[in-house]
C-alpha cells in the first residue's frame, strides 16, 4: 500500500481510538455515544442472535429492488429520450433542477396514496435513483461512435437489437457511473424513508431503538448500515475506476 | 433567443407536470391527492395564515444557520485540503465515503447530543452541506494552472494575498457550483430533520398534515418548498454560468 494509504488508515484508527478513549474515561456520556468497541460487540451479538435478520433482509431487499428498477427503467427511458432530440432538449431544465428539489417532501404524499406499506418506500428509492441513471445513459449514448450505428444499419438490425447488442455495450463504461449513483442513491432514498415513517425495516428499528433509549441496538445497526454502505460504495467506485480506465479518461 | 427557448421548455415541463398531477388526482381520488386547482385555492388560504408564516420562518432560520455552518466549515476544509496536498490526498476518499453515506442514519446521534432543539436540526442540515462544498472547493484549488501560483510567488505575494487575489478569483466558478449543491443538500437535511422529529417548521407541517389526513395542506407545503428550491437553484446556476463565461 502507498504511504498515503497508510496515513489514511492511521488517521481513521486514531479517530476511532480517540472516540473510544473519550467514551471510556467519561468525557462522552455513554447515554449519548457508546464506545466503538461496544458498538462492534453489540453488532456481532445481534447478528449471531439473528433477531434483526428479517429487518436486514427486508431493507437490503428493497434497496436492491429499487436500484434494479432504476437501472433498467432508467436505461430504457434514456434510450427513448435520446432518440427524441426535441424532447430531450425540453427536459434539460428538468434534469438540471431534479436533484435540487428535496423530493422527500413528497414521501408523505405517497404514503397517503399507497398506504403505509413497502410501495411508497420502493417508489422513493426509485425516485431518488432513476434520474441519475437516465442522465448517465444520455451521456453514454452521446459518446457511442457514429460508425457503430452505421454498422447496425448495414446489418439491418432492428431498434431493440441495436439498443441491446450495440448501444448497451458501447455505452457501458458510462452506464456504470449511472449504476453506481443509482445504487448509492437508492440506498439513501430507502433508508431515509424508513426513518421518517415505515411499518418495518432497519431505519424503523433504529428510530425505535432511539425512542426506547436502546443505545446498544441503535449503534449496532447504525454501524451495520455504515459498514455496508461504505463497502458497497467502495466496491462500485473501484469497478467504476476500472471502466473509466477502459474509456481512457481515468486519472493515473 | 436561447433564453426565450429555455423559458418555453421550462413552461412545457411545468404544464406536463401539472397534467400528470391532475391525471394522478383523477386516478387516486381527491382525499389522497387533491388536484392542482384545489391546492392553489388552499395555497391562497394557507399562506396568509399565521401558522404558515410561523413554520416557514422556523425553517428559514434553521436553514440560514445551517447554511452558514456548511459554507464556513466546507470552505475552510476545502481550502486547507486544496492547498496542503498531503491532507487532500489522505482526506479525499474519506470525505467521498462520508458524502455517499445515508446521513439520516446518524440523526439519532445528533438528537442524543443536542436533544430536540434548533441546534440539532442546524447540525444535521450542515452535515449534509459541508461535504460537497469541501470536495468541490478542494478540486477547484487543485486544478488551478500551476503558472498562476508561480506568478504569485514571483510577485512575492503573502499567503493571504495569494488566497485573496489568485486562488479566490481563479476558483470562483467551481466554488459557486459547490455552494449550489451545498445549498440544496443543506435544505434537504433541515427538512429531513424536521420531518423526523420536530414540533415546528415546514417539514413538520407536512408530516403533521399527513397524520391528520389533510392532503391539501400537505401538497401545498410540498409545492411551496419545490418552488423555493427550484428557483434558488436556477438563480445559483445562472450566477455559475455567468462566472464561467467571465473566466
Amino acid at each position: 500500500m502507498s504511504r498515503i494509504g497508510w496515513i489514511r488508515i492511521a488517521v481513521l484508527v486514531i479517530a476511532i481510538g480517540l472516540l473510544e478513549f473519550c467514551c471510556r474515561v467519561g468525557l462522552i456520556d455513554h447515554r449519548v455515544v457508546i464506545p466503538p468497541s461496544q458498538m462492534a460487540d453489540a453488532l456481532i451479538a445481534l447478528l449471531i442472535s439473528g433477531q434483526a435478520n428479517d429487518q436486514i433482509v427486508r431493507t437490503f431487499g428493497i434497496v436492491i429492488l429499487a436500484a434494479l428498477i432504476s437501472v433498467v427503467a432508467g436505461f430504457a427511458l434514456g434510450l427513448v429520450i435520446h432518440a427524441l432530440p426535441r424532447v430531450r432538449q425540453s427536459l434539460d431544465p428538468f434534469f438540471a433542477t431534479y436533484y435540487a428539489v428535496p423530493i422527500f417532501i413528497f414521501y408523505p404524499v405517497l404514503i397517503v396514496i399507497f398506504g403505509l406499506s413497502v410501495v411508497p418506500i420502493v417508489l422513493m428509492g426509485v425516485a431518488t435513483a432513476i434520474v441519475a441513471m437516465i442522465i448517465a445513459t444520455l451521456n453514454g449514448l452521446d459518446r457511442v461512435p457514429q460508425v457503430l450505428t452505421k454498422v447496425a444499419r448495414v446489418h439491418r438490425m432492428g431498434t431493440i437489437a441495436t439498443a441491446l447488442l450495440l448501444k448497451l455495450p458501447a455505452a457501458a463504461p458510462h452506464l456504470f457511473t449511472g449504476v453506481k449513483l443509482a445504487v448509492s442513491y437508492a440506498f439513501i432514498g430507502v433508508i431515509a424513508s424508513e426513518f421518517i415513517l415505515a411499518p418495518a425495516g432497519l431505519g424503523r428499528v433504529i428510530s425505535d431503538a432511539y425512542s426506547d433509549f436502546n443505545n446498544r441496538q441503535m449503534y449496532a445497526l447504525m454501524l451495520l448500515l455504515i459498514i455496508v454502505a461504505t463497502a458497497v460504495n467502495m466496491a462500485l467506485h473501484v469497478v467504476d475506476q476500472r471502466w473509466a480506465e477502459r474509456r481512457g479518461i481515468a486519472k493515473p | 433567443m436561447i433564453a426565450s427557448k429555455r423559458a418555453a421548455d421550462t413552461a412545457i415541463i411545468l404544464i406536463v407536470l401539472l397534467l400528470i398531477w391532475q391525471a394522478l388526482h383523477q386516478l387516486v381520488g381527491a382525499t389522497a391527492l387533491p388536484g392542482p386547482v384545489p391546492t392553489l385555492a388552499y395555497f391562497a388560504k394557507l399562506v396568509p395564515s399565521g401558522r404558515f408564516a410561523e413554520n416557514a420562518w422556523a425553517t428559514l432560520v434553521c436553514f440560514f444557520y445551517a447554511l452558514i455552518l456548511s459554507y464556513g466549515i466546507g470552505l475552510a476544509i476545502g481550502l486547507w485540503m486544496g492547498i496542503h496536498r498531503l491532507s487532500g490526498a489522505v482526506g479525499e476518499p474519506i470525505l467521498i465515503s462520508l458524502y455517499t453515506l445515508p446521513k439520516v442514519t446518524l440523526y439519532p446521534v445528533v438528537l442524543l447530543i443536542f436533544g430536540l432543539s434548533l441546534s440539532g436540526r442546524v447540525t444535521f442540515g450542515a452535515m449534509h452541506g459541508v461535504l460537497p462544498v469541501a470536495l468541490l472547493t478542494m478540486g477547484a484549488i487543485r486544478d488551478i494552472p500551476p503558472v498562476y501560483l508561480k506568478s504569485a510567488r514571483t510577485l512575492h505575494l503573502s499567503r493571504w494575498q495569494t488566497i485573496l487575489t489568485v486562488l479566490f478569483p481563479a476558483t470562483l466558478p467551481e466554488v459557486v457550483a459547490g455552494l449550489r449543491i451545498g445549498f440544496t443538500l443543506t435544505l434537504l437535511g433541515v427538512l429531513l430533520a424536521e420531518m423526523f422529529a420536530a414540533k415546528q417548521g415546514l417539514g413538520f407541517l407536512i408530516i403533521n398534515a399527513m397524520q391528520l389526513l389533510q392532503a391539501e395542506e400537505m401538497m401545498t407545503v410540498a409545492v411551496v418548498l419545490f418552488a423555493f428550491a427550484a428557483l434558488a437553484n436556477a438563480l445559483l446556476l445562472w450566477i455559475e454560468h455567468r462566472l464561467h463565461r467571465r473566466v
